[in-house]
């Protein structure tokens, strides 16, 4: 634990082939091409569903149901992109998804930030059993929290302009606030073992300076953490955008779900035909796939910073 | 409430032990807000609802009318007889068991190789952790995708058209189905955890065993894998944690019947179905708490442990 939880390492040693190292060439005797064999049939079989799912949603559904999916394509398009697109409104859950995971993952982090400070650097009495409160919340199985949680909901009224549904259940509110409540513990624990290593002089040069504890934090500490901040955001948009059990339970109008969940209802409307339904899923799949190309560093930095999300 | 409660007692002792950090009024407002928003969160969305859960399994509601106490009934009726429990309670253990007996040590071969450096190993890592930003949810449509009667990729590859095997509907087989596709996102989660891990142990040790006359195999087991410990501590709990939160893949492909009973299904049904049983469905949530619970604490005994030596 300790080990991987560097700040040097963030993004650095976990992306790297070990390759690179001279000492890794050295011939071997056995395995020579075994372990490439090997490590090349598994990574064909891991990105052989994405492949297929693509595959399968750039043809055409009589010419798959004639010939199957294994036959040479015929034609090749991108129509079934813009159906999944337009008539299942996908744009509208796109933008559902986009106002509940971007405020949830800002506060998130904002929030986990101060407390992973006060515990690790403040020092607050009592800060170790606030670190492991924090910590097991994020461990617990979501169902445990969901009912009393979905009652709740339902009896807290909010004003028209706030909720349609004039309580809490039922609106992106509800959605942020379960999201920052379930997520928070899980940044608190990365982030305090990350402001843990970072060097005390720094802090204690700046108390003698007479900054008080918001300098301390927002000036001084926050700045230093930026790569853990980064790797948790990557982190943190893409399990909030995969969410899929809270908008289940605390959503009832169809409108509002998130992405994930109305893959739900899509695959309702076009039950029958698959290819379309791949090119949905594709759709759904693409967000998250894109961020993990672009950001691959920061994310994997992430996993490995905390390397306890259960 | 605890961080928050312990800072105007520290503000006061400010000519304590604890050396000769003062706060100002201030910077106790500050530390107050900061630290009392987010405790107060986690106190409502996680904790409350945690200890509310466990009221709730000793009453009888169904949401909206009276709360009666009915003691250790619901535990009665859902081992005696509620049918699903039991099914749900061994698919758990076998999810546990799947995941733990043959995913996560996958994922730690695949470490080791990529560890020993090879060409391309940039490459395979890319797509053995790309299934990792899915959400289970869009795993569970392309495993329909590929699994389904109808035109699924498997049965026409396997040219069973005619008599086509049902993957998913087989209420023997979709358990094994659904264990497969949850090991795809497990095997690339822990092997970034064993990457990072590896990474970290000392090369001196290697070469130490190697001067001893160890081979490959002997120095991981009794060299690189016993320093491991505290990754094979958080692979564990990430393990069982991760089967028993199990959910959206089955409840994706068919809403967790016929086969696919879950804990985690059977509480949603409960509170979100048509008769919406609260009580019996907190009752079940209490079973999975427990046992969660054992894993969470093991764990955070662990981190303490850590915490301390830091």
């Amino acid at each position: 634990m300790t080990a991987d939880l560097r700040p040097a390492s963030p993004g650095r040693a976990s992306t790297r082939p070990s390759s690179g190292s001279p000492r890794a060439e050295r011939p071997r005797r056995r395995g020579r091409f075994g372990v490439p064999l090997f490590l090349a049939a598994v990574s064909l079989a891991f990105l052989a569903p994405l492949l297929l799912a693509v595959y399968a949603s750039l043809r055409p559904y009589e010419e798959t149901a004639e010939h199957g999916y294994f036959s040479w394509p015929e034609r090749l398009s991108f129509d079934y992109y813009r159906q999944a697109y337009t008539e299942s409104g996908m744009g509208k859950y796109f933008t559902n998804t986009l106002l509940i995971a971007v405020p949830a993952v800002l506060i998130t982090l904002f929030l986990a930030s101060f407390v992973a400070f006060a515990v690790s650097r403040v020092r607050i009495r009592g800060g170790l059993v606030l670190l492991m409160l924090f910590t097991a919340g994020n461990l617990l199985p979501p169902q445990v929290l969901v009912t009393p949680l979905y009652a709740l909901f339902l009896k807290i009224p909010l004003p028209w302009w706030m909720s349609d549904s004039l309580t809490l259940y039922d609106s992106f509110w509800a959605l942020i606030l379960v999201n920052v409540g379930f997520q928070i513990g899980f940044c608190v624990f990365v982030l305090s073992n990350f402001m843990r290593t970072l060097p005390k002089e720094i802090l204690e040069a700046a108390i003698v300076d007479g900054a008080g504890v918001w300098t301390q934090f927002w000036r001084i500490t926050l700045p230093l953490c930026r790569p853990a901040l980064a790797a948790l955001a990557t982190l943190e948009f893409t399990w909030i955008y995969n969410d899929f059990l809270w908008a289940l339970i605390f959503i009832s109008n169809p409108d509002k779900l998130p992405i994930t969940s109305s893959l739900n209802n899509l695959r309702g409307q076009f039950f029958t035909d698959y290819n379309l339904l791949a090119a949905g899923s594709v759709l759904v799949a693409l967000p998250t796939v894109l961020v993990f190309l672009l950001l691959q560093r920061h994310f994997i930095a992430g996993l490995t910073l905390g390397a306890s999300k259960g | 409430m605890r961080g928050s409660r312990s800072v105007p007692s520290k503000a006061a002792g400010r000519a304590g032990r604890r050396g000769p950090r003062r706060f100002t009024r201030r910077d106790t407002i500050v530390l107050g807000v900061l630290l009392g928003i987010p405790v107060l969160l986690e106190a409502v969305i996680v904790w409350g609802p945690t200890l509310a859960s466990i009221g709730l399994s000793f009453t009888s509601w169904d949401g909206i009318g009276d709360i009666q106490w009915v003691g250790g009934k619901n535990y009665e009726s859902l081992v005696d007889n509620y049918p699903a429990f039991w099914p749900a309670v061994r698919h758990n253990l076998l999810w546990i068991a799947f995941l733990g007996l043959v995913a996560t040590p996958f994922g730690l071969l695949l470490a080791v190789l990529i560890d020993r450096g090879v060409r391309f190993s940039r490459f395979y890592q890319s797509v053995l952790y790309m299934p990792v930003v899915l959400s289970l949810a869009v795993v569970g449509f392309m495993a329909q995708l590929l699994l389904g009667t109808d035109q699924g990729v498997i049965n026409t590859a396997l040219g069973n058209e005619s008599d086509p095997i049902d993957w998913l509907g087989n209420s023997d087989l979709n358990i094994w189905m659904m264990m497969i596709a949850a090991s795809w996102r497990h095997t690339g989660y822990v092997m970034i955890l064993y990457l990072a891990g590896l990474k970290s142990v000392d090369p001196a040790l290697k070469e130490a065993a190697a001067i001893d006359g160890a081979n490959t195999r002997q120095t991981f087991f009794r060299v690189v894998f016993p320093t491991l410990r505290p990754v094979n501590v958080i692979v564990g709990v990430i393990t069982v944690i991760e089967a028993l939160r199990a959910f959206d893949i089955v409840y994706a492909v068919n809403k967790g019947r016929n086969g696919l009973e879950l804990l985690s299904v059977l509480i949603t049904d409960n509170i979100i179905g048509e008769a919406s049983r609260i009580g019996f469905g907190s009752a079940i949530a209490v079973v999975l708490l427990t046992v969660s619970l054992g894993f969470i604490v093991t764990f955070l005994v662990q981190e303490l442990r850590g915490a301390r030596d830091r």
